[in-house]
């Protein structure tokens, strides 16, 4: 296959801050292209350049062996270049058509002429394989739906680059599979296609290659065939990883919560379990199977409509969010923008944030004791950051989540609840929180994870409880732990 | 690594730098310097009189705008304020008459009381009830605006007790007017409540991010539904002052009042987007205002001008902090 596009030597600073290096990167007609780094590697920084948010200081772009200057996203689009983003930017009250004729609606007599551009939608979308009614509103569709909506539009575009930014991080297992088929059908086209991802097992499945981007600069490209999950680790870190998930000798204690019945129709329903002391309880099942509805009732966002939680033998009823944290839970959301910081709140601020009561007396804030806890919290954590007055929001995910964590664990909580602890956040950073978990419940405290990703899943948990279509299908002891029957159980109540 | 840093790429940091130095400090320096320009032109603007007439007029003002910068700060917006301030003029003149032989505490407190009334109101349409905030203030500035003219079918009211009337004219040691006393003790206590205590911190946090506030166990609605009574209060004050400053209650006092304490707290750099501000930038916007019609009325330029001038300050003010804060 030919070479479509070739950057070479790209160089980028930021206010006197070089992100990137001269960085290599070509990518091949028909060919999937994995681009792989830790967060801060600058993938973002080089896909910025391509599709012309950002001007690139230094080196040469080239697309069918022309050289290009891709000063705007509008060049960009004209040049065929498009990127799916993980933040999808579609109109939610425009219907699938509008959406992707947006901009270039076909005019009849002054009008926009909407048989023609349902017809075309449907056509466009029939090429796909994708099965998708035209005049259908976008905020109606699931997620991955509007994601198809969005490659269906960069191919309308004629776009033969396609970057696709994590697309697989908010769709289920199945949606997956659709998309590897349409992915392979533009394969098939003759579209280049880069792939970003954090995920071992994805880019072994879709990618042709992978190139590594390590600190700006670009440290390796391998056929993916070839490169082993060591390799790509080690190249991405820069250093061996030899234990993904830390080994522990758990020292299973007595129960200290235990949920019986908790049920709320449609969300959860009969979920009984029992939490112990030191122990790590992975939470599994297909999204949308209940997992974060239990876990939120639990902490007291939402109210379940029946049954009952004991904490340390006792009865409970947690009703706000507040009644859960003086039973010493915490609850470290999957949606860490969202839900989980207070992004223009300085670093300090939101590490203290549920310990303010502690941390006053009756009328002011003890100051002194709030910046010496912090410091004290945020250096054990190892948060990287140039001070803890700067907002959070300038720091890594994986930063970022450590923060989250510290401001948990300054409230030195029994229970942890984590929603997917390390969704987004790369390789290196993963590593620091498995070891601050297991550090965590050897104190004799006890955490639930739910989690997405099998391995972690398996790797983390000393048992695993699975969620099929809002009831628990089994349990599974470590020494039982396998993806098969960890599946099978999924699929159980489907 | 490549991390040296050349005297090009310092140059970019410095205008970075630059850059962060005008949002944060912008509007004072155009304060200091519009000063010093009209003084110049016009010495008697910096005559003690002048000056204690100025800061007499900030003092009124300021005590919405302080007000709107909590409110502001959550992310909302309270329309209110203005009507609000009418209606607790009105409400306390009522009850200053010479007639009804009532204290003068009597009056405050009826004014004030007017505000916590109207303030709980609005903070139960917003925090509770989910009415956005621009809505529910709207509506509650027609509803105090009807409450104001209802009081005496729009008729002022005079021969009001030399007693309530010490509270807008009076004099500590003939020097120091009681309003500028009044508006020093609750700026220091509004920037205790919002630097020093725990509420405070809840109040960015839930500007910042609710839902992040709510996971950390902060009641949020508790929370917004305060910062509207704080402003419903704050706001009659002003109101009460107003009407023992004019010796009368009047049905219009307060007209227009709110657009001034938004257009106040946004040059101040508080973000109508809650979760960022200052409150002594809040300050800085009040004096900029005030000094802006005083000095011009001073040089001459008249009324209808005036507004056209303000409309630019706001926008310019506000841009210049959009543009250097990306």
């Amino acid at each position: 296959m030919g070479v479509l596009l070739e950057m070479k030597g790209i160089q980028k600073s930021f206010y006197g801050n070089e992100v990137l290096h001269a960085v290599n990167f070509t990518l091949e007609a028909g060919s999937v292209h994995a681009l792989m780094g830790e967060n801060g590697a600058g993938k973002s920084t080089l896909m910025n350049i391509l599709i012309g948010i950002h001007r690139r200081d230094g080196g040469t772009i080239a697309i069918d062996g022309q050289e290009v200057e891709i000063e705007s996203p509008a060049v960009a689009q004209k040049m065929g270049i498009a990127m799916i983003h993980q933040e999808l930017s579609s109109i939610v009250e425009m219907s699938v058509a509008e959406n992707i004729f947006l901009g270039r609606e076909p005019v009849k007599y002054g009008l926009i002429d909407y048989r023609r551009m349902y017809k075309q939608t449907e056509e466009l979308l029939e090429t796909l394989h994708i099965t998708l009614d035209p005049r259908t509103k976008m905020g109606r569709l699931r997620v991955a739906d509007q994601q198809l909506v969005e490659i269906a539009k960069a191919v309308s575009q004629n776009a033969r680059i396609l970057i696709m930014d994590e697309p697989t991080s908010s769709i289920t297992d199945r949606e997956v599979a659709n998309l590897y088929e349409i992915i392979r059908n533009l394969k098939e086209r003759g579209t280049g296609i880069v792939y970003i991802s954090h995920k071992m097992d994805e880019v072994y499945t879709i990618t042709d290659k992978i190139t590594i981007l390590r600190d700006g600069e670009s440290i390796a490209t391998w056929n993916t065939q070839e490169a082993t999950n060591d390799m790509v680790v080690k190249a991405m870190v820069g250093r061996e990883l030899t234990e993904q998930y830390p080994r522990r000798e758990p020292q299973i204690g007595e129960p200290i919560l235990e949920l019986k019945g908790l049920t709320k129709k449609g969300q959860f329903e009969d979920i009984s379990f029992t939490l112990r002391k030191g122990e790590i309880l992975g939470l599994v099942g297909l999204v949308g199977a209940g997992r974060t509805e239990t876990m939120q009732s639990l902490f007291g966002l939402t109210k379940a409509e029946s049954g009952e939680i004991y904490i340390k033998g006792e009865k409970v009823s947690l009703n706000k969010p507040t009644d859960a944290i003086s039973h010493g839970i915490a609850y470290v959301t999957e949606d860490r923008k969202g839900e989980g910081l207070v992004l223009p709140m300085s670093i300090a601020h939101n590490t203290t944030l549920p310990s303010m009561k502690e941390l006053s007396n009756k009328v002011f804030i003890k100051s002194a004791e709030e910046k010496s806890r912090t410091e004290q919290i945020l250096s054990e954590l190892k948060v990287k950051m140039a001070s803890p007055k700067l907002a959070v929001k300038n720091l890594s995910g994986g930063n970022q989540q450590k923060v989250v964590l510290a401001k948990w664990m300054l409230k030195e909580p029994d229970i942890i609840i984590f929603d997917e602890p390390t969704r987004g956040i790369d390789v290196g950073a993963k590593a620091e929180i498995y070891k601050l978990m297991n550090e965590f419940v050897a104190k004799g405290k006890a955490i639930i994870m739910i989690s997405s990703e099998m391995p972690e899943a398996m790797g983390m948990s000393d048992r695993i409880l699975v969620l099929s279509n809002h009831r628990i299908s089994g349990e599974l002891r470590q020494e039982e732990f396998s993806q098969d029957s960890i599946m099978t159980m999924a699929m159980r109540y489907m | 690594m490549k991390k040296e840093i050349t005297g090009e790429e310092s140059a970019a940091m410095k205008a970075q730098r630059r850059k962060n130095f005008i949002a944060r400090y912008g509007s004072l320096i155009a304060l200091v310097l519009m000063v010093i320009i009209i003084s110049l032109i016009k010495p008697r603007f910096v005559s003690f009189i002048n000056l204690r007439n100025m800061f007499r007029l900030a003092s009124i003002n300021g005590l919405l705008a302080v007000g709107m910068t909590f409110v502001c700060l959550t992310g909302g917006i309270d329309l209110s304020v203005g009507a609000v301030m009418g209606c607790a003029g009105m409400y306390s003149a009522y009850f200053a008459q010479e007639s009804m032989g009532q204290p003068a505490i009597v009056a405050v407190l009826v004014g004030v009381a007017m505000g916590l009334v109207i303030g709980i109101f609005n903070g139960v349409c917003v925090a509770y009830l989910k009415v956005p905030a621009f809505v529910g203030t709207l509506g509650s500035m027609s509803i105090a605006k009807s409450l104001t003219y209802l009081l005496t079918d729009a008729k002022p009211i005079p021969k009001l007790t030399e007693s309530f009337k010490f509270i807008g004219g009076g004099m500590v040691g003939g020097v120091l007017p009681i309003p500028i006393i009044i508006f020093a003790v609750i700026l220091a206590v509004c920037f205790l409540l919002l630097y020093k205590t725990r509420y405070g911190r809840y109040v960015f946090a839930v500007g910042g991010n609710a839902n992040a506030a709510r996971v950390s166990g902060i009641n949020t609605k508790r929370i917004i539904a305060s910062v509207y009574v704080l402003s419903g209060v704050l706001s009659a004050l002003a109101g009460v002052i107003t009407s023992a400053r004019v010796t009368s209650g009047v049905t219009n006092t307060g007209e227009g009042y709110e657009t001034d304490a938004i257009a106040m707290v946004v040059i101040g750099g508080t973000s109508l987007a809650g979760g960022k501000g200052r409150l002594w930038g809040t300050i800085v916007g009040i004096m900029l205002m005030i000094c802006l019609t005083n000095g011009l009325d001073m040089l001459g330029v008249g009324a209808y001008y005036q507004m056209m001038v303000k409309g630019f300050v706001v926008i310019l003010a506000v841009m210049l902090d959009s543009l250097s804060s990306d």
